[in-house]
């Protein structure tokens, strides 16, 4: 494991700002780890750490295959994390809106820049990503449909889906899409959680990543198969939304939960009397794939996306 | 006539409404031309609480004027805005980088499909900003350069110092000017002065210039008192004055001051070693139309900008 300065800067009063890699192997530029860019996404720093750890057991076993080279960077914005802020702690931007980015502009944009100058030339680059909506996800891979994407190597996470979708009009300053544009094939892992520590899920990311660079023949590693993903795209996904009131939000369904139409998924509740103010349905047969975890919720807010059930 | 244009359940008793007042004539034919302003999308933004209450009280002191439609929708984020949060809380999004808005998403997106939805018609739309805390600004308008032939005549009536075509974040893809010009709506963003205050001879000065526009749209019979005639700026005329230390900023010159090339802007400091870590020259010659307010820098921070031809 070699230690690597990404980027430095110069800061008010922390003193140097040093973004640091871990590259493990050497030869050639073959993938690329990215956790946390936001000061929340503790999950995504803690799947980073139990990846460091293996890599750094399999380099030290003589398990990364030779003339490959593995490059981690755990955190982009730790400082966010240390200050309890979730974007940039100077001016609150927002690190994943700010790629490709200019080593000329403010200081997420100089990160941004850097990091992707950094990373260029990899073969492919995985990012532990959170979703800017906050909640549960069964565990996926996602990707971009920009043109240069690749369903058939996301199948090879092994995770239970693929989920395929347009860019939104701020995708385009994310990581995920500018290492497309750039060659790199992207993906981002959701691992399902973000401000919690999801011991479970974090273990099946680290062993999705390991199965895929095990299976691009970048290390050597003894893993089971993992599923046979279903690619999906997010326009197929059903959304449910708090529409006629907001609360306290009593879930009764979960991600990875079949549900038949018609189930009560949810109990929207008045926080002053206790009354149920809206019941939940579920609209159709299906899978829960995504659920809202705040204890409250708006109104006209997304708690739930169902996978459809396609064959009965 | 005012209108509710979204709303929603907040967490407990409290409901989330965007509002607009609409103004027309006592007498219409239909084909009337439409303008609506729109402000507020961040809530530390305030000044244009000031020019919207400015345009209806003028518009209701001589409404037999008005020959068209005025739609105002004030506040965006009414909660960003009593809160005095620059994104929209709890769900911590830049709420001018979900436009088109969506119904499958979180409230703000439900929120901006339906502002989206209202202001779709209109002939002209503004989108009124004061800067941020970091930057003062002179009054200018700031144009996408994908539709500025198409929008520059109107842009120009709005008695700014400057029409910036540029694509800046305010214009890009995610915010409100970019989704609505996309749907056919023409429209401009007006920055001016600094976030938290209210400069009122600024905010006077496009006063003026919206009844201006308005007067060239047919909306209002009235005379223009335009007294600034803005200065069409390229990016090839606007130079961006970083920081390459960190420190407090000490500026040299008056924010909207000429200065020559070579001059000095400001001085950053050290404050702990009472040692100056930079001088920041000019790049050019011309004015300085954004320049730092907020004194703490890092690495990067953006101290200021110089509108004027390269070769002064």
């Amino acid at each position: 494991m070699n230690k690597e300065i990404v980027y430095s800067m110069n800061t008010a009063y922390r003193g140097e700002y040093t973004i640091y890699g871990y590259s493990f192997g050497s030869g050639e530029k073959a993938a690329c780890i990215i956790g946390a860019l936001r000061g929340n996404e503790y999950q995504q720093l803690y799947i980073s750490s139990l990846m460091s750890k293996k890599l750094y057991d399999l380099e030290t076993r003589g398990s990364i295959v030779a003339g490959k080279r593995i490059l981690l960077i755990p955190s982009l914005n730790y400082s966010s994390m240390n200050m309890g802020q979730k974007y940039w702690i100077s001016d609150n931007a927002d690190l994943n809106r700010a790629f490709p980015g200019n080593p000329e502009g403010q200081a997420v944009s100089r990160i941004a820049d850097a990091v992707l100058s950094y990373t260029d030339g990899y073969a492919y680059g995985i990012q532990f990503a959170s979703f800017y909506m906050e909640g549960q996800f069964i565990p996926h891979v996602r990707m971009m449909e920009t043109g240069r994407q690749s369903n058939s190597l996301a199948n090879l996470f092994g995770m239970q889906y693929v989920l395929t979708a347009e860019p939104r009009a701020y995708d385009r300053a994310t990581l995920n899409y500018n290492w497309q544009m750039n060659g790199t094939e992207a993906f981002s892992i959701y691992s399902g959680a973000t401000e919690r520590i999801d011991e479970v899920s974090a273990n099946n990311a680290v062993s999705a990543v390991l199965r895929f660079l095990t299976r691009m023949g970048i290390i050597r590693y003894n893993c089971h198969a993992g599923y046979i993903s279903t690619v999906l795209d997010e326009e197929e996904l059903l959304s449910i939304r708090s529409d006629k009131a907001g609360g306290f939000f009593r879930r009764l369904a979960g991600p990875g939960d079949e549900v038949t139409r018609g189930d009560i998924i949810a109990n929207i509740v008045n926080p002053m009397t206790g009354d149920v103010k809206s019941q939940i349905y579920a609209p159709t047969d299906g899978i829960i794939f995504f659920a809202e975890e705040a204890p409250m919720v708006y109104q006209n807010s997304v708690i739930f996306k169902m996978i459809r059930r396609l064959h009965n | 006539m005012i209108e509710t244009v979204a709303s929603a359940d907040m967490l407990i008793e409290e409901v989330i409404r965007v509002k607009k007042n609409h103004l027309e004539p006592d007498m219409t034919t239909g084909r009337e031309k439409r303008l609506s302003i729109v402000s507020g999308i961040h809530g530390d933004e305030v000044a244009g609480q000031y020019i919207c209450y400015e345009i209806i009280r003028r518009i209701k002191s001589e409404f037999t004027k008005l020959k068209g439609i005025v739609d105002v929708y004030p506040f965006l984020n009414p909660m960003g805005l009593e809160s005095r949060y620059r994104d929209i809380p709890v769900i911590d999004i830049d709420m001018n980088t979900v436009f088109p808005g969506s119904a499958d998403g979180t409230v703000g997106e439900y929120i901006a499909a339906k502002v989206v939805e209202d202001i779709d018609g209109s002939d002209i739309c503004l989108d009124v900003h004061s800067s941020s805390v970091y930057l003062k600004e002179i009054p200018q308008v700031r144009v996408n350069s994908d539709i500025a032939d198409d929008i520059i005549e109107y842009a120009s009536r709005l008695n700014t110092d400057v029409v910036w075509v540029h694509p800046s974040s305010t214009v890009m893809p995610g915010s409100i000017a970019y989704a609505l010009n996309d749907i056919g709506v023409k429209t401009m963003v007006v920055e001016s002065g600094v976030a938290l205050t209210i400069d009122y001879e600024y905010c006077s000065q496009i006063v003026e210039g919206i009844f201006s526009l308005m007067e060239y749209m047919g909306i209002w019979d009235g005379c223009a008192n335009n007294t600034h005639m803005p200065k069409i700026a390229a990016d090839a005329d606007v130079a961006f004055v970083n920081a390459e230390s960190s420190g407090i900023f000490i500026p040299s010159v008056k924010h909207s001051g000429l200065i020559k090339r070579g001059g000095e802007i400001g001085k950053i400091v050290n404050v702990l070693t009472g040692s100056i870590e930079e001088v920041i020259k000019s790049p050019r010659t011309g004015v300085v139309f954004s320049l730092r307010s907020y004194p703490i820098i890092e690495e990067g921070s953006l101290v200021a900008r110089v509108f004027g031809g390269p070769d002064e």
